[in-house]
């Protein structure tokens, strides 16, 4: 049950290569490439995530030229319907729900990357550590992912936050925890598959160190794989954290976070834009990134994607 | 395992059962710790945890007071019962939209069915939760939600412990009625992650069966097109897709944290949620081993299928 | 002579790109083949051999483009709709792929995988089809046909499965057999067993029979005719007889030396590899393979000339010469 995140396998390349193995083989090399830089205009669901991306970036970036309101001030009596002056009405504290979601790209955005990079760094290093060294170093890290795929991730991750405390730097720290072992695992294979070949054992009798062979001759093959993992997880980062700030352990009040305001939209059922809204920025981000990820996953040449099917 | 890392979670039970302020009272913190077993040394307690879960005690939790097994045998059937609904849904849905994508591969249904797949992976749960719980059965009152029956109906005789099963083995067909018209909501919206999954794998599994060479040796036989697929196609796509279908249902299980939330529904998730706010150690606990079970049970599954589909695999 | 059974003429395939432009697989390719007759194709991966018997079939791969004309014993195929096209598969046209591992679905017993065409298109019930079947299962020489029909793929060995996949083939009755590499996967003892095979079913049944391979060796022992194809093109035809003995082209020297058996300078591979789909070279496609080749060789496309009663050859490399001598 601990394999790779089934969204992450890359659809069947094109079938029917028979008989022209030239030509499968002069596509596939290019192919990422050309894909991503000649023909943007022929995947829309790239174009359109790309442009959802910009415009909640700028909408971060400007936040406060653009929110009519303080998002954290009662500008208003409580629960007003969505009107000309509070286009998605007032929550249950009196404050502009439009100001709270423009505000709120500040922290779910920049805190999914930041998740992201982290889990990239801690498990490809762990990985790739575990991958060269092996013996008893790959066999306590690799324990320790099956230790923490043996959970449920949220359940984990509840529980981890509960115990550091509820708060969205914990809960980053949380679902770092989570997440790392996925990295650990593509890395840990990656390398031990590259480790044999002949310039790797080459460069290892010449008697280069152990950081530099991983430094220099294992990362060119590492890091595509890596990257484009870690582009097509940030859309589940955003869903992960704001996941946990629903349940009350993420962003504390009065912080305008999505998921806490979604929560506190359940607490106002009736008032349905209060919730409404925030879920929605939630889902343009989390789509965008999906599209844009699921893009450079049909664009992969197939090494690549080998390589992230485990 | 398990039981290791619940010990190294840094949090203090004590602080975060007894409160700040009764933390601070020596003679209160000494009982606490007594009552729980927590003032002997570790190996000792882990003996005694692994003793005492031979025998299907999971000690008694902090929260509930009452013995972890029991509250345990309360929410397990819900939960299965939820999760086994949206498993169903997400595979009827999932893996019939996922053939059809890979049969109209790169025409409009493909298209619209990927879109429909990126949404599925991308909506947050609790959000669509909320929504449909407001919109279809609150405000349309096209289905009824919250709870898993109607505020006051009496529950079944358990015999499953599943609402839907009991009803019908009492032949009580009014709350046969109600448990399944109560589950419909919440098994959708569980299920919407799992269907983007299960659409897209399915795709793929598909079109790479459809290349490969026995498939062209079908269609050299001149087979109608519907016969390749439902015969030689899609056996051997199951086969990846049932192991994915595996994986999804463990995934679908931490989805249930977050919509039996809003629903309303008394099962493990929201049992998980509140053991864990409070640090319900032996709860935790007990949760984390169901679950492992539960993993294990869908391996089993899992493997009892491969065997079923393919003959290769089969004992001889 | 009787009117071919088949008859390929002008054909061309184009397959899309990663980009979606058109590239040619097959470049004007024609050829025919008569009831009773063994006709082989012959080129290295990459000629458009196997491109061309898929159009045959109508199953190309997804995006391909066809023009030019099959006719299979007077009717047109390439306009043929999906429904009529397939009643012609299976039931006049069948098809042996190259793998026998692969061929045959791993997951269905024998006895469907043989039965099921013969039911779906003779109506033929359970039982009389599975008595055909084991009827056909004796006819390729498997042992204790009953039995089989009950086992799975996985069960046989890769002889006995290419064996079956032709018992498969043929159930339906067709009357051209297509086989693609048939030969290929297989240890030398085995493979002279399937070509007395096929030789035996032509014989008995009048079957045609098409077969694409790379080795000229395996050609030598059971076509009539053969067509040599190199980059989408026909270079080189005639009868086995005569092209084995006086090859005029020089791709078709190259194949007969890359023979463990060929000649004086044995084993001796052609130097370079074809060109890639959409890569081919200008002029005669082969030119920067070619030993003999001249500057002119660059420019046109060398026509397919007549060079003698059924002989047909592309390489204006003074043509009425030994090429032999030419290549030495």
């Amino acid at each position: 049950m601990t394999g790779p995140d089934p969204l992450l396998v890359p659809a069947a390349p094109l079938a029917g290569d028979v008989d022209v193995p030239g030509a499968a083989a002069a596509a596939g090399e290019e192919r990422a490439a050309r894909t991503l830089t000649r023909s943007p205009w022929r995947r829309p669901l790239a174009v359109i995530g790309l442009v959802v991306i910009a415009a909640w970036v700028l909408i971060a970036v400007f936040a406060p030229a653009l929110a009519p309101y303080d998002p954290l001030a009662q500008v208003a009596p409580k629960l007003l319907e969505p009107s000309a002056e509070h286009l998605f009405g007032t929550d249950n504290l009196g404050r502009d729900v439009l100001s709270r979601v423009l505000y709120g790209s500040r922290l779910s955005v920049p805190l999914a990357l930041l998740l992201v990079v982290l889990a990239t760094v801690v498990g490809t290093v762990l990985g790739a550590v575990a991958g060269y060294f092996g013996r008893w170093v790959d066999g306590g890290i690799m324990r320790l992912t099956d230790l923490v795929f043996a959970f449920p991730g949220i359940i984990l991750a509840m529980a981890v936050t509960a115990a550091l405390g509820a708060g969205l730097r914990n809960a980053v720290l949380a679902l770092v925890i989570v997440t790392w072992p996925s990295y650990a695992r593509v890395v840990r294979g990656l390398v031990l598959s590259t480790r044999e070949s002949d310039h790797i054992q080459a460069s290892r009798l010449l008697g280069a160190s152990a950081l530099r062979t991983l430094a220099v001759d294992v990362r060119p093959t590492v890091l595509g794989p890596v990257l484009v993992l870690s582009a097509l997880d940030v859309g589940n980062a955003v869903l992960l954290l704001s996941g946990l700030s629903f349940l009350g352990l993420g962003a504390r009040p009065p912080a305008p976070e999505w998921g806490a305001m979604v929560s506190a939209g359940a607490a106002v059922f009736d008032s349905w834009w209060v919730g409404l809204f925030p879920g929605l920025a939630i889902l343009t981000v989390v789509l965008a990134f999906n599209f844009l990820g699921d893009t450079l996953r049909d664009a992969l040449d197939p090494r690549t994607a080998r390589a992230l099917r485990g | 395992m398990s039981f290791l890392l619940t010990q190294a979670v840094p949090g203090d039970p004590v602080t975060a059962n007894l409160g700040q302020r009764a933390s601070e009272d020596p003679d209160a913190v000494a009982a606490f710790r007594a009552a729980n077993g927590l003032d002997k040394s570790l190996p000792e307690q882990y003996l005694t945890y692994v003793g005492n879960l031979l025998t299907g005690d999971f000690g008694t939790s902090q929260q509930t007071r009452n013995p972890v097994a029991s509250d345990l045998a309360e929410k397990v059937p819900a939960t299965m019962e939820l999760a086994l609904a949206a498993i169903l849904v997400a595979v009827v849905l999932g893996v019939g939209f996922g053939i059809v994508a890979a049969l109209y591969r790169d025409r409009w249904p493909d298209q619209v069915l990927r879109v429909l797949s990126l949404s599925g992976v991308s909506v947050p749960t609790f959000w669509l939760a909320l929504i449909a719980y407001y919109w279809i059965s609150f405000k349309l009152d096209l289905l009824p939600a919250g709870g898993r029956l109607s505020p006051g109906a009496p529950t079944p005789p358990q015999v499953t412990g599943f609402y839907t099963v009991d009803s019908l083995l009492a032949g009580d067909w009014a709350t046969f009625g109600d448990a399944v018209s109560r589950l419909v909501l919440p098994a959708l919206v569980l299920a919407s992650f799992t269907v983007g999954v299960l659409l897209r794998f399915t795709r793929a599994a598909v079109l790479e069966v459809l290349g490969d060479e026995y498939v062209r040796a079908a269609r050299a036989k001149g087979l109608p097109e519907l016969t390749v697929v439902r015969r030689h196609v899609l056996r051997p796509a199951l086969l990846s897709v049932v192991t994915v279908t595996g994986v999804a249902f463990a995934g679908l299980l931490s989805g249930t944290v977050l919509v039996e939330q809003i629903f309303g529904w008394r099962g493990l998730g929201a049992y998980a949620y509140t053991s864990a706010l409070a640090l319900d150690l032996p709860a935790i606990m007990g949760v984390s081993v169901v679950v492992a079970v539960i993993y294990i049970l869908i391996n089993l599954v899992v493997d009892l299928l491969y065997g079923v589909i393919d003959p290769r695999l089969r004992l001889s | 002579m009787t009117a071919p059974l088949l008859e390929v003429s002008g054909l061309r395939v184009r397959l899309p790109s990663r980009t979606g432009a058109m590239l040619p697989a097959v470049d004007g390719v024609d050829l025919t083949v008569h009831a009773g007759e063994v006709l082989g194709v012959a080129g290295e991966s990459g000629s458009g051999k196997t491109m061309t018997a898929l159009a045959t079939l109508g199953l190309l791969p997804h995006g391909a483009r066809t023009d030019g004309s099959i006719r299979l014993a007077g009717r047109e195929l390439l306009t043929l709709s999906d429904k009529q096209l397939r009643s012609v598969r299976g039931r006049e046209v069948a098809m042996v792929a190259q793998d026998p591992r692969t061929a045959l679905h791993p997951m269905l017993s024998i006895e469907r995988q043989l039965t099921e065409h013969l039911r779906h298109h003779h109506g033929v019930g359970r039982k009389a089809a599975r008595d055909e079947a084991a009827d056909l299962l004796d006819q390729v020489r498997i042992p204790d046909p009953r039995a089989a029909l009950a086992r799975y793929p996985h069960e046989f060995s890769g002889g006995m499965r290419q064996r079956i996949a032709i018992a498969s083939a043929l159930a339906a009755r067709p009357s051209l057999l297509i086989a693609d590499e048939p030969t290929t996967a297989l240890d030398v003892t085995v493979q002279a067993g399937i070509l007395r095979l096929l030789d035996r079913l032509r014989r008995e049944r009048g079957l045609a029979v098409l077969i694409i391979t790379h080795d000229l060796g395996v050609l030598s022992s059971i076509a009539d005719r053969l067509v040599v194809m190199y980059a989408g093109r026909v270079v080189e035809s005639g009868t086995t007889a005569d092209v084995l003995a006086s090859a005029r082209h020089p791709y078709t020297h190259g194949l007969l030396d890359a023979l463990p058996e060929g000649g004086s300078a044995a084993m001796r591979p052609i130097p370079g590899s074809p060109p890639a789909l959409g890569a081919v070279p200008s002029g005669c496609p082969f030119h920067p393979r070619c030993a003999s080749a001249r500057d002119t060789c660059a420019a046109d496309v060398p026509a397919l000339l007549q060079i003698a009663p059924g002989r047909l050859s592309a390489c204006p490399v003074d043509p009425y010469a030994p090429v032999r001598e030419v290549v030495s």
